[in-house]
């Protein structure tokens, strides 16, 4: 694949052909192991994504009956959501670039890090199994809200069980990483010369031991009722499911916080790269990380201000997600100043950026809304909310993710790629992303349900233009991996330090040598230093 | 991959990697507690008459026997440090014989219930009140799922005590043995909260 001599692609050690690959324990193999393998089912769930919106161009039948719709989105959030917004950029570029950015060989336990790989795997292939044994694929939705996940007679148990194995998966990276952070950064990395990507993974890490289990549980615990008919979370034996969806929200309402901060991370890398500027803030940005990952594990409640908790629960809950906008907007600040006064150079990485602050600052203000009890009411489980957290998730992580696609490319791979291709890609994606997805703001407005298989002639325009703008997107998606995979075989030799980076995985060959470092790294200066300007 | 990566070697790490597993098992058996907090607060009366039917004998016995498992772990690692190497395979082989023999009086306890057809889902146990329902339910879980985890113990010292006799675990070298007690020590505390969470507040 790459020209280079004793790179980490090249060089396999004793092992030969796949087996050098699946049975590596270099960070930086694993790390291309969940590249490769995130990519391919996130294809399957832009797909299905893209099947739901065909089948909405029309009222009624579209294309499918409404049982399979049902299927579709299931799949699509399950998918997504657990096979790649979690994994994604903690288990790609985490595992590719912590151990490079704090200057260490590997993380802290290799096998490990190998074996969550496995537990991925095993994970999704549970889930492609549920698509297609006996009972059909499931219709819950990805909540598996009781008591509707204990009847349906689709393959609940499995994806749930899918879920679970993902779970460990990532608590085992989470692990990892906080032991890596704190064991292995070389002499001189002091906590506050880490690089603002590495604090980001530390915080998401946090989140990940301490809220995955919780959801642990609580998926075990659905296998157990359908199973036994243990009575738990059935009211008919005195459980009750309201409790289900607190257990279900304390892991995933900061499961989001482990979608967004590795994704701000990225950003904080891009921005002061790109503006040729020490970042604004460093102690505020480090901090604000923690903030969000503290108090995001505390307003989990709205999710469920129209359950029928407790209306005090709703008023605290309601501040708390208030107070979570503090940091975030702490952080947009922080990138924005970082802009001002710079010599800025709008490569395709800092333009994903920017696009990503657009995307996201639009995606946090439009969770405000929904955090006013007042307003949650009119707007739950509307089309307002599907548009708020695609926004967040995928114009926000998303967009962070390619972000560090195309900054880190021609340092993972030696190559780099056409640099016009690459705007072209972004600009088409970023219309696209925009027609599909602020249609739904104001579908939602409009009163649209989500998850409704029909709809009322007056939303049709809406759902036209959203679909028109889900091909868009598509369009876009395909020119920008074309244009990776075709640099990848062609693109020219990339410089080890194409965009005049100062932390240390510019400091190393491209791609990078199996040891990462010839000898271990003495960090005398910040991450950032680009001087005075 | 490499003979640099093989050789690192970092007993710190290795010991703060086992303290956060330990965490991500205390929450989620936490998920439980929350649980039968919630449940007992509704149901004080019904939990109160589940619990009087519980074995309190057995459970003690039960109690007893994680606790002298616990101790002759902390023996087994002592033992070690003081290069007795025999006397250290002893103790461990004791610990895994201590647990065994609470899975065997559980096994009997979990049965005598059974025959008296009380479990989940069993229309004898229907045909009672919410709260005993959930009370036995929540009895079945919690303990199941801590008996489980009392097997995967078992099954990891038993592993400890091959690599014991096989010279991996060394007194230089005892960071396996180490974890591995950690994480029986866990088994042992959980229990000391479901005892009287089930058998003795009645």
């Amino acid at each position: 694949m790459s020209p280079m001599q004793n790179s980490y692609l090249t060089q396999s050690g004793t092992r030969r052909g796949l087996l050098a690959w699946v049975l590596s324990t270099d960070h930086k193999r694993i790390g291309l192991l969940y590249l490769v393998s995130v990519l391919s089912f996130y294809t399957v769930g832009v797909l299905l994504g893209l099947l739901m919106r065909l089948e909405l161009l029309t009222p009624g039948k579209t294309i499918v009956q409404a049982s399979t719709y049902n299927a579709f989105f299931t799949l699509h959030g399950v998918i997504m959501i657990f096979l790649f917004v979690i994994p994604a950029i903690p288990a790609i570029f985490g595992n590719f670039f912590l151990p490079i950015l704090i200057g260490a060989k590997d993380v802290a336990f290799p096998r490990l890090n190998l074996l969550s790989w496995y537990f991925y795997i095993g994970g999704a292939i549970l889930v492609v199994t549920a698509l297609f044994a006996g009972g059909g694929p499931p219709d819950t939705g990805w909540t598996f809200y009781v008591p509707y996940s204990l009847r349906s007679g689709t393959n609940v148990s499995l994806a749930v069980f899918a879920a679970f194995i993902l779970g460990f998966s990532s608590i085992l990276t989470g692990l990892n990483f906080v032991t890596t952070i704190h064991r292995m950064r070389a002499p001189g990395m002091r906590w506050m010369k880490m690089p603002l990507f590495v604090w980001s993974l530390y915080a998401t890490a946090w989140v990940q031991i301490l809220a995955t289990p919780i959801v642990g549980i609580t998926l075990l615990l659905v296998i157990l009722e359908r199973l036994f008919g243990v009575g738990l979370f059935d009211p008919a034996k005195g459980g009750d499911p309201i409790l289900f969806e607190h257990l279900f929200w304390i892991y995933s309402h900061p499961a989001v916080y482990i979608m967004i901060l590795p994704a701000m991370g990225i950003i904080t890398e891009i921005i002061p790269v790109f503006a040729r500027r020490t970042i604004f803030g460093y102690k505020a940005i480090a901090y604000s990380s923690i903030a969000i990952a503290a108090l995001g594990s505390l307003v989990w409640g709205h999710h469920m201000f129209v359950s029928g908790q407790s209306y005090t629960a709703n008023v605290i809950f309601s501040l708390l997600t208030f107070l979570v906008a503090i940091p975030s907007a702490i952080k947009v600040f922080n990138w924005v100043a970082t802009l001002y006064k710079g010599a800025i150079d709008t490569a395709p990485p800092f333009l994903f950026a920017l696009a990503f602050i657009f995307l996201f600052s639009i995606g946090g203000l439009t969770g405000l809304i929904q955090g006013a009890l007042s307003v949650n009411v009119y707007v739950h489980d509307t089309y307002f909310v599907v548009g708020h957290f695609h926004y967040v998730m995928f114009g926000g992580t998303g967009f962070a993710f390619f972000g560090g696609l195309h900054y880190w490319f021609p340092k993972m791979f030696g190559r780099m790629y056409s640099k016009g291709r690459a705007t072209v890609a972004l600009l088409i994606l970023f219309v696209g992303f925009n027609m599909l997805y602020f249609s739904m703001f104001l579908l939602g407005l409009q009163g649209m349900p989500r998850r409704y298989y029909d709809y009322l002639p007056e939303f049709h325009t809406g759902h036209v233009v959203a679909t028109v703008g889900s091909w868009v997107l598509v369009a876009g998606l395909i020119l920008m991996f074309a244009n990776l995979l075709h640099a990848l075989r062609k693109g020219e030799k990339a410089e080890d330090n194409p965009w005049g980076g100062k932390t240390l995985e510019w400091r190393i060959a491209s791609p990078p040598p199996p040891e990462n470092f010839e000898e271990v790294p003495v960090i005398t200066s910040g991450a950032y230093d680009y001087g005075a300007r | 991959m490499s003979t640099a990566l093989l050789e690192h070697r970092d007993d710190a790490g290795a010991k703060i990697g086992m303290w956060l597993f330990l965490l991500t098992e205390l929450l989620l058996f936490g998920g439980l507690f929350v649980l039968y907090s919630v449940y007992r607060f509704r149901h004080p009366g019904e939990f109160h008459d589940g619990a009087m039917e519980l074995n309190l004998i057995l459970g003690s016995v039960n109690t007893l026997i994680l606790l002298t498992s616990s101790f002759t772990m902390v023996l087994s690692i002592a033992f070690l440090r003081l290069v007795k190497r025999g006397a250290s395979l002893l103790a461990l082989a004791m610990t895994i014989l201590l647990g065994l023999l609470f899975l065997v009086n559980k096994y009997f306890e979990w049965s005598a219930k059974i025959n008296h057809g009380i479990f989940p889902n069993s229309p004898e146990l229907l045909a009672r009140s919410h709260g005993e329902i959930l009370f036995f339910g929540l009895y079945y879980v919690m303990t199941g799922l801590h008996g489980l985890h009392v097997v995967i113990g078992v099954l990891l010292l038993s592993i400890v005590m091959v690599w014991m006799v096989r010279g991996k675990i060394t007194p230089d070298r005892d960071i396996f043995l180490e974890n591995a007690g950690l994480y029986w020590h866990l088994i042992d505390l959980i229990w000391i909260y479901l005892f009287p969470l089930f058998y003795l507040i009645t």
